[in-house]
């Protein structure tokens, strides 16, 4: 079997008495694209905060590449090679685009805590900062305070900040939620080109994103994964159809 | 460097004006004024490192300030007594670096999270510390507190610091020194992150930060240049008491830096020059100094909350289009009905200041020069009717600035004068 960047094994959250994710198990092969779907409220966003470190797993384990990192500090999950996107928009609002950016370069590319380098004369990292806003499309935007960016543009500015740190597990969750059809269809293009070469972990509402992106598909009902498979072999399941797809036409 | 450089014309001005000032203000009271001024500056700016830059509320900056003064006060005996082979000059790093080691500590204690938890945890800091003072008379010096001759034999400069010029030009070249270190941390990688951990720790975090390390990180260095103004303090009295480390000075920095404005990085600056200005001349004409400082400080936080930087700066975009011109008329008529208002209110101040604390209430009191009884009549109708006037005017004029501005916004926009 290919290698495993995420092992997720019999994991399960509860707030207070009640439980959420069920012994749920998960593997993401290495450099795969696999969206996860699943009705409202399954937990699909309180999976990825237990993978991400935000919230505290009640029981099983969570590895990333062969090493543990169940409940660590969500700063060292990132810095091991996770980095994730939210639900929620979730910027530096009162910094502009370009700041956005460079702020996610900086502890990949070494500069840490340092308050001995001045931000606008390391080349480099400025240098990094601008291929990446040109990679987002959002060179024309580079001054501006992220707050008064569009909702389309404040998701992809987004999904900036979160690669911008090279981590090779990418999770966004529903990044296209909200957008019109067009938006849709430039967010898709620019989460697979930003997403070459890495592995994806995708939680998406939109099945036509989620077919057109996926290279696997999870389904996740009542904190379990009921099936995971090739998207074909999903929209053929029974027990998925059932459960989820049933009324949505595929 | 290259920064330094391109900076070079304004901080040439800052250099310029320190060293003209105490020429032009050459009386013994502007000096030492002045010099109290540097000193604020730099404990003010060293407070916007954790409010503005780190969004950290604290309520014990002063403790790092006092310990940096008495740190630097010990190191003073040791370098006139010979044991402590350091110019004089060089003293109030001896508070920086005890600023820099006592805020690591604490950092790391008060910053888990920020917020009310942080507020209250550097509270508590500082009601600690103020309360061992009492417990460690050898380091604190008890109630008199610890005092030195800054007349030492080791100084670097030609200077024996027997007058306050040489003081006010000690203090002055550490300021300048300060300040383009503190600005130039807003430009490094820790300072930009600290900015990014006051608006969102959680987006921080999953940019491979540590929130709390960020902000011990910050707040260490702002106890560091904390304890260098508390060193100059040392320098500049050659005493301090405990009550430099306690509450007092605490939420006098606080309200420096808000009145300044924490949004910008000048802002602590205005704040500490006029604040200080303030309390050193307002003390000598009233008793009642405390309250307008207090009604300033409502005031700011009800109408102004980005501080007199915040204003400044709002003016930016109208300031480079030329449209200041349309903006005076209505601000000079707000700012005159605003005084006359304030003139009542003061007058009821005085009035009530002198009826309840002065020895003799019955003899006349004086206000700008007129005589006049506490007790009639007359100067309780004046001044309500000062102020319901200056109130009646004042809303009149807000319309007015409501409306020039109105008038700004609509040229800027179509880019006409
Ligand atoms: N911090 C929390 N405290 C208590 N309950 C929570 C918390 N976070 C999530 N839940 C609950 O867990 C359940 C799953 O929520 P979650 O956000 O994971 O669903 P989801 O699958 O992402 O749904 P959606 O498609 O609407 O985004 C919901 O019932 C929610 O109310
Ligand atoms: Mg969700």
């Amino acid at each position: 079997m290919s290698a495993l960047a995420l092992k997720l094994r019999n994991v399960r959250k509860n707030f207070g008495s009640s439980s959420i994710i069920n012994g749920l198990n998960l593997d993401v092969i290495k450099g795969e694209r696999q969206a996860i779907i699943g009705p409202n409220g399954a937990g699909k966003s309180t999976l990825f905060n237990l993978i991400s470190g935000f919230y505290q797993v009640s029981g099983g384990t969570i590895e990333m590449n062969g090493h543990n990192i169940t409940n660590l500090a969500t700063f060292r999950i990132n810095r091991s090679g996770l980095s994730r996107s939210f639900q929620v928009t979730n910027i530096f609002p009162q910094m502009t685009v370009f700041e956005n950016i460079r702020c996610g370069l900086l502890w990949s590319m070494g500069y840490k805590y340092s308050f001995w380098h001045l931000c606008n004369q390391v080349r480099h990292l400025n240098e990094k900062a601008e291929e990446i806003l040109e990679r987002i499309r959002m060179t024309q935007r580079r001054d501006l305070p992220a707050g008064l960016l569009a909702y389309a543009e404040q998701r992809a500015l987004e999904i900036g900040i979160t690669i911008a740190g090279d981590a090779e597990v990418i999770l966004l969750d529903e990044p296209t939620a909200g957008m019109s059809m067009s938006e849709t269809e430039r967010a898709v293009e620019l989460i697979r080109d930003v997403t070459e070469n890495k592995t994806l972990l995708v939680v998406e509402h939109d099945m036509s994103v989620v077919f057109d992106l996926a290279d696997r598909i999870s389904v996740l009902v009542y904190g379990e994964i009921i099936a995971t498979d090739l998207p074909e072999k999903i929209r053929q399941n029974q027990e998925v159809q059932e459960a989820y797809l049933g009324k949505e036409t595929l | 460097m290259k920064y330094l450089i391109r900076h070079l014309g304004i901080w040439a001005v800052a250099i310029a004006l320190c060293a003209i000032l105490p020429v032009i203000f050459s009386s013994d009271y502007a000096i030492s004024l002045l010099s109290q001024m540097g000193i604020a500056i730099i404990f003010s700016l060293s407070y916007n490192m954790i409010l503005g830059q780190g969004g950290m509320l604290s309520f014990g900056h002063a403790v790092y300030f006092g310990i940096g003064g008495f740190l630097a006060m010990h190191g003073i005996n040791l370098i006139a007594g010979g044991t402590l082979p350091i110019p004089l000059e060089l003293a109030p790093l001896i508070g920086g670096l005890g600023g820099l080691i006592v805020g690591i500590l604490f950092g790391w204690l008060s910053t888990e999270r920020s917020g009310t938890t942080f507020a209250l945890i550097s509270l508590g800091i500082g009601e600690l510390i103020a309360a061992s003072a009492l417990l460690l008379p050898g380091f604190f010096g008890g109630e008199e507190g610890v005092s030195t001759d800054r007349m030492v034999e080791n100084t670097i400069t030609p200077f024996d610091f027997g007058q306050q010029i040489e003081v006010y030009y000690l203090i002055a070249c550490w300021m300048l020194l300060c300040i383009v270190l503190m600005y130039l941390q807003t430009k490094t990688p820790l300072g930009r992150v600290a900015n990014a951990v006051r608006d969102n720790p959680e987006r921080a975090a999953f940019i491979g930060y540590n929130t709390r390390m960020v902000r011990t990180i910050q707040f260490a260095l702002a106890s560091f240049f904390s304890g260098i103004a508390g060193g100059l303090f040392a320098i500049n009295y050659e005493i301090i008491t405990a009550e430099m480390i306690g509450a007092i000075p605490s939420a006098n920095v606080l309200m420096m830096t808000y009145i300044g404005g924490i949004g910008h990085f000048f802002g602590p600056i205005i704040g500490a020059v006029l604040v200080t200005f303030m309390q050193l001349t307002l003390s000598g004409f009233t008793h009642a100094w405390q309250l307008y400082f207090g009604l300033l400080f409502v005031s700011m936080i009800l109408w102004a909350p980005t501080g007199l930087a915040g204003i400044i700066m709002n003016h930016e975009p109208a300031w480079k289009a030329g449209l200041m011109k349309k903006l005076i008329p209505s601000y000079t008529r707000a700012t005159l009905a605003a005084l006359v208002m304030f003139l009542g209110i003061m007058t009821l101040i005085e009035i009530n200041y002198h009826l309840s604390l002065s020895i003799h209430p019955k003899d006349p009191m004086s206000l700008f020069g007129i005589s006049f009884k506490a007790q009639s009549p007359a100067g309780w109708i004046i001044a309500i009717a000062l102020i319901a006037v200056g109130f009646f005017f004042f809303k009149r004029g807000k319309n007015e600035v409501k409306n020039s501005w109105m008038d700004v916004h609509q040229a800027i926009k179509t880019g006409g004068k």
